[in-house]
């Protein structure tokens, strides 16, 4: 018999007889009944306290958000898809500009030099955020492979307001996660970072040192 | 979570179960707790019969021995009156792990039903006797340690730091880390005497640190513990069982 | 403790390795440092949580996923081979190494890059791959370290806990050239450029997994750094390694799990990264593994899983809070217990892997004051099991633990018949104590271990059976002089 089939077997013919499985209860993970102003609240005082930074823009305007801070942080190259509106946006604005734009959809062994040494900075659109943990979700794609919010030295992510979500269970069940899981799917809440060094918190271990989240609200805020 | 406690009025008879360690070493503390009790004007019926809750073997893995001096303690309460133990040690084996011990047996609903008629000692005071207190002592500061027993098996932390609060004269201050063990759990004292002297060692060091002259316990395995570990050094804090500081500063 | 020195750790020389902890006050110093800043971040980050709701919630998912465990394997290995993941299963340790170093071999494989796992610790999987010649390296920093060090973690969340910055400078200077520095970023920052090079040139990629689901064929991992992320997304090939036990049925089980998980282990509310992987790189796809593969592992878990009350502990979701809280640990530190998994969790759990004889002396390392059961997120009634581990080391449980009864002495059992003998006959007890307090000037001022460190308690003059006896006679008397009163008057 095969490690699968022995130890199946054992499973099931347990000494103690069959267990009986509890229902669950999931309300202590959602109804979190937050208004919109809550939300956003939440999630940028949970984002930032882990040393995400966010920046409020508008939906029109956020490109020129986004040149800001790639002024700002002195980044030169940058890296991003180029289907997503947000690579196509962010593409055309820059356009003109002094910063490299380099294309993130092509197969990582092409130029996996490239993004580990040469690349300032990934830009990559989120499918949402959660409030309670200050959370983005994204599941990357071939436009914006997985890599691309892990590699460079500075995460940009665009998040619209109105995707913000409660709690993560929220997100799972309402996006229907369990019947259409991508090849990865992500949290990602703040940059990269260790206290394995007597507890004392450092950034930028391994993934980005920086994660910069540009806020799109969709009217213009005062 | 832990169901909230229904306690029953204050009865007219209570039974005492003094445990081993205040019978050989802090009799006065038992004898303390009954006279508080019948202060309250409850009768305390001291079943001569008894020996030990079964606690060091049913801990050490003696399942077969624990079972049967717990046995012959469940004889000692026909009567359906509460059963006082003046610690959380001997209770939580009473009321937390008989169940346990006897789950299958034939003394199984006996044990199930022993258990719901046990009450630490402190728990009983407050929440049955809903004790009033008047201190005649001198302004004293003093510490609290609350067993682990007390605190996690029978979830009474608050019990005893409550009624000191109730004391006019009696100042209460935390020691750092008042929740964790004093090391001493009974055979672990015993089996690994470093590490639980290393353990007594920081309690020490914290309830020194207060500044308070005096630890207040409602256990007489953590008494025996702390307090022989100050006198060993030589500091001058010592200890009393909470039964023995109420009566005498009420008395 | 020089940073170059090797040392081993074994069960069996618990007490030893205990008294050298309790000697160094180094260690005495990262440990009681590090676990009160645990607890106290723990303690915070729930304060506004129902957490014994969220509590129950985890522990009634881990049983949901205990209950239907073999149907749940099938499901997910049914999954993952649907979404193009490769399933292995192990019996034990050995086979599983096996399994990975085939698979790295079938790859032509040189160089292995790591994501933190406990069960390639338990299996010893490093030194399993050096042996066929293919190099292991450690990503996450602390187990970089320790690696670097050549130790085993401490803690199963933070393997470098032992160390302070002083001892992680002198090992990185030592062992990679870095300047002498108390710069954590500095240091940070060398690891980080070591490891990029590494994992850009590694071969294959090794993880663990912190949940399975059966439901979507998706493996799940937990981390802070990133390497996590690196390590199943840079190298060609990736493998998973992981217990039996860790898979859960639905995703939606998943957040309440994660939720208690990050806040136990660390008291964060959340970890930077929590990467689900449901598939090697899809067509059309740029980067990730192109292959990736599960390796599910018994090692005992499965015989855990025959008895009623042992079940509890397979519920353990890794989180380290036990540890954390534990009075024990936190004096003697990880090393001491001489096992991949210390503390609490691993005195429940090393007996059955490495059997009572060599781990006899780790189920009575405990007060059995409770603070693990009432911090534990599934609610593991980890007192309990310890006694239930004590009882089968000493041949009074159901004899289904390996090595059970080994520490059974006519000494000891004589000792404790002793005692319920005398606990079984009342009058024989009150003879003895009171005779205790007779001739209490003739103990020895010298109880073992005991008057080491603290003066022992004397026996009183008189018992409490005694004294009531007196007390009931006195107020009997007195009672009856108030009924005579009554009746003069």
């Amino acid at each position: 018999m095969s490690a699968r089939d022995n130890i199946l077997k054992r499973l099931r013919e347990r000494t103690d007889g069959p267990l009986t499985a509890p229902q669950s209860d999931f309300a202590v993970v959602t109804g979190r009944g937050w208004s919109r102003e809550e939300r956003l609240a939440r999630f940028e005082r949970w984002i930032t306290s882990v040393h995400g930074e966010v920046i409020h823009t508008s939906r029109s305007g956020w490109t020129a958000a986004l040149a800001e801070v790639l002024a700002a942080k002195g980044i030169r190259r940058l890296a991003l898809g180029r289907e997503h509106p947000v690579a196509t946006e962010a593409r055309a604005a820059l356009a003109e500009g002094e910063v490299t734009l380099i294309d993130a959809d092509r197969d990582i062994e092409s130029w996996r030099h490239e993004q580990f040494h040469d690349t300032d900075a990934g830009l990559t659109s989120t499918r949402g955020a959660i409030a309670e943990t200050g959370s983005l979700w994204l599941w990357p794609t071939p436009d914006e492979p997985r890599l691309l919010s892990l590699v460079p030295p500075i995460h940009i992510a665009v998040l619209d307001a109105d995707t913000i979500e409660d709690t993560f269970f929220d997100v799972v069940e309402a996006h229907g996660w369990a019947g259409d899981m991508p090849t990865n799917a992500l949290l990602i809440s703040g940059p990269s970072k260790t206290a394995d060094i007597e507890q004392t918190l450092a950034y930028g271990v391994h993934g980005p040192r920086e994660l910069v989240v540009l806020l799109r609200h969709a009217e213009e805020r005062p | 979570m832990t169901p909230v406690k229904l306690y029953p009025p204050k009865p007219e008879k209570v039974y005492f179960f003094g445990t081993c360690l205040i019978d050989l070493f802090y009799p006065e503390a038992g004898m303390d707790g009954i006279r508080l009790l019948e202060r309250e004007g409850v009768e305390v019926v001291y079943p001569q019969a008894q020996t030990c809750c079964g606690q060091p073997a049913y801990t050490s893995g003696y399942h077969e021995e624990a079972r049967a001096v717990a046995t012959a303690q469940l004889d000692l309460f026909p009567e359906p009156w509460p059963i006082v133990i003046p610690s959380g040690s001997c209770g939580g084996m009473m009321r937390t792990h008989y169940p346990q011990l006897f789950a299958g047996t034939e003394h199984e609903a006996r044990a199930n039903e022993v258990a719901g008629r046990i009450y630490e000692l402190t728990e009983f005071l407050l929440h049955v006797c809903q004790l009033r207190l008047e201190d005649r002592g001198q302004p004293e500061k003093v510490a609290m340690h609350t067993s682990c027993s007390a605190r996690r098996e029978m979830g009474l932390g608050e019990t005893g730091p409550a009624l000191l609060a109730r004391m006019g004269q009696v100042e209460l201050v935390e020691q750092a880390r008042a929740t964790e063990c004093c090391g001493f759990g009974g055979t672990f004292a015993v089996r690994h005497p470093e590490v639980s002297a290393a353990m007594v060692e920081d309690k020490t060091q914290a309830i020194e640190a207060t500044g308070a002259k005096r630890f207040i316990t409602s256990d007489c395995g953590c008494l025996m513990n702390i307090a022989g570990r100050f006198e060993h050094q030589g500091k001058a804090v010592s200890g009393e069982h909470i039964a023995s500081y109420l009566w005498r500063r009420t008395s | 403790m020089s940073a170059s020195e090797v040392q081993t750790f074994t069960p069996r020389e618990f007490h030893r390795q205990a008294h050298d902890a309790l000697g160094n006050p180094q260690i005495r110093a990262n440990f009681r440092k590090a676990m009160d800043g645990l607890m106290s971040k723990r303690r915070d980050v729930f304060s506004d949580w129902d957490l014994e709701t969220l509590r129950e919630l985890g522990a009634n998912i881990r049983l949901r996923a205990l209950a239907k465990l073999p149907d749940l394997l099938e499901r997910l290995e049914a999954n993952c081979q649907a979404n193009g993941i490769q399933v292995h299963w192990a019996e034990n340790g050995d086979e599983a190494c096996r399994i990975i170093r085939e698979i790295c071999q079938r790859h032509g494989a040189k160089a292995v890059i790591k994501g933190k796992s406990m069960v390639s610790e338990e299996m010893h999987l490093n030194a399993h791959l050096e042996e066929a010649g293919i190099e292991a390296l450690e990503s996450d920093l602390g187990e970089y370290l320790v690696q670097l060090n050549e130790q085993t973690p401490s803690h199963i969340i933070m393997p470098a806990i032992h160390l302070n910055t002083d001892e992680i400078s002198d090992i990185m200077h030592a062992k990679t050239g870095t300047e002498r520095t108390r710069d954590v970023d500095y240091m940070t920052a060398a690891a980080r450029a070591q490891l990029r090079e590494r994992f850009m040139a590694a071969d294959v990629g090794v993880s663990g997994v912190n949940f399975a689901v059966a439901e979507t064929g998706t493996l799940c991992l937990v981390e802070n750094e990133g390497n996590g992320r690196m390590t199943t997304a840079v190298p060609p090939v990736h493998i998973a390694v992981t217990g039996i036990e860790k898979v859960v049925e639905h995703l939606r089980d998943v957040p309440p799990l994660y939720a208690l998980l990050t806040r136990s282990a660390t008291g964060q509310h959340v970890t930077t990264y929590f990467n689900m992987i449901s598939s090697p790189r899809k067509p059309g796809e740029h980067d990730g593994p192109n292959e990736v593969h599960l390796v599910l592992v018994d090692s005992g878990r499965s015989s855990i899983y025959q008895d009623d009350e042992l079940l509890d502990t397979l519920r353990c979701i890794r989180c380290g809070a036990c540890m954390n809280h534990c009075p024990v640990y936190t004096r003697v530190g990880g090393h001491t217990y001489g096992t991949t998994y210390p503390g609490p969790i691993g005195s429940i759990l090393m007996p059955h892997m490495m059997g009572l004889e060599a781990t006899k002396d780790l189920p009575t390392a405990s007060s059995l004051c409770g603070a693990c059961g009432e911090v534990c997120p599934v609610k593991i009634p980890i007192p309990d099991l310890l006694v239930r581990l004590r009882r089968e080391a000493v041949g009074e449980g159901r004899g289904n633990v390996p090595g059970a009864g080994v520490k059974r002495t006519k000494k000891e059992v004589a000792a404790w018949k002793g005692f319920q003998w005398l606990a079984t006959h009342p009058g024989a007890w009150r003879s003895s104590t009171a005779i205790a307090g007779k001739l209490q000037a003739l103990m020895p001022s010298k109880l073992g271990p005991w008057t080491e460190y603290r003066t022992a308690p004397k026996p009183a003059k008189e018992s409490l059976h005694a004294l009531v006896k007196q007390h009931k006679a006195k107020r009997h008397q007195a009672g009856k002089a108030d009924e005579d009163g009554e009746k003069r008057s």
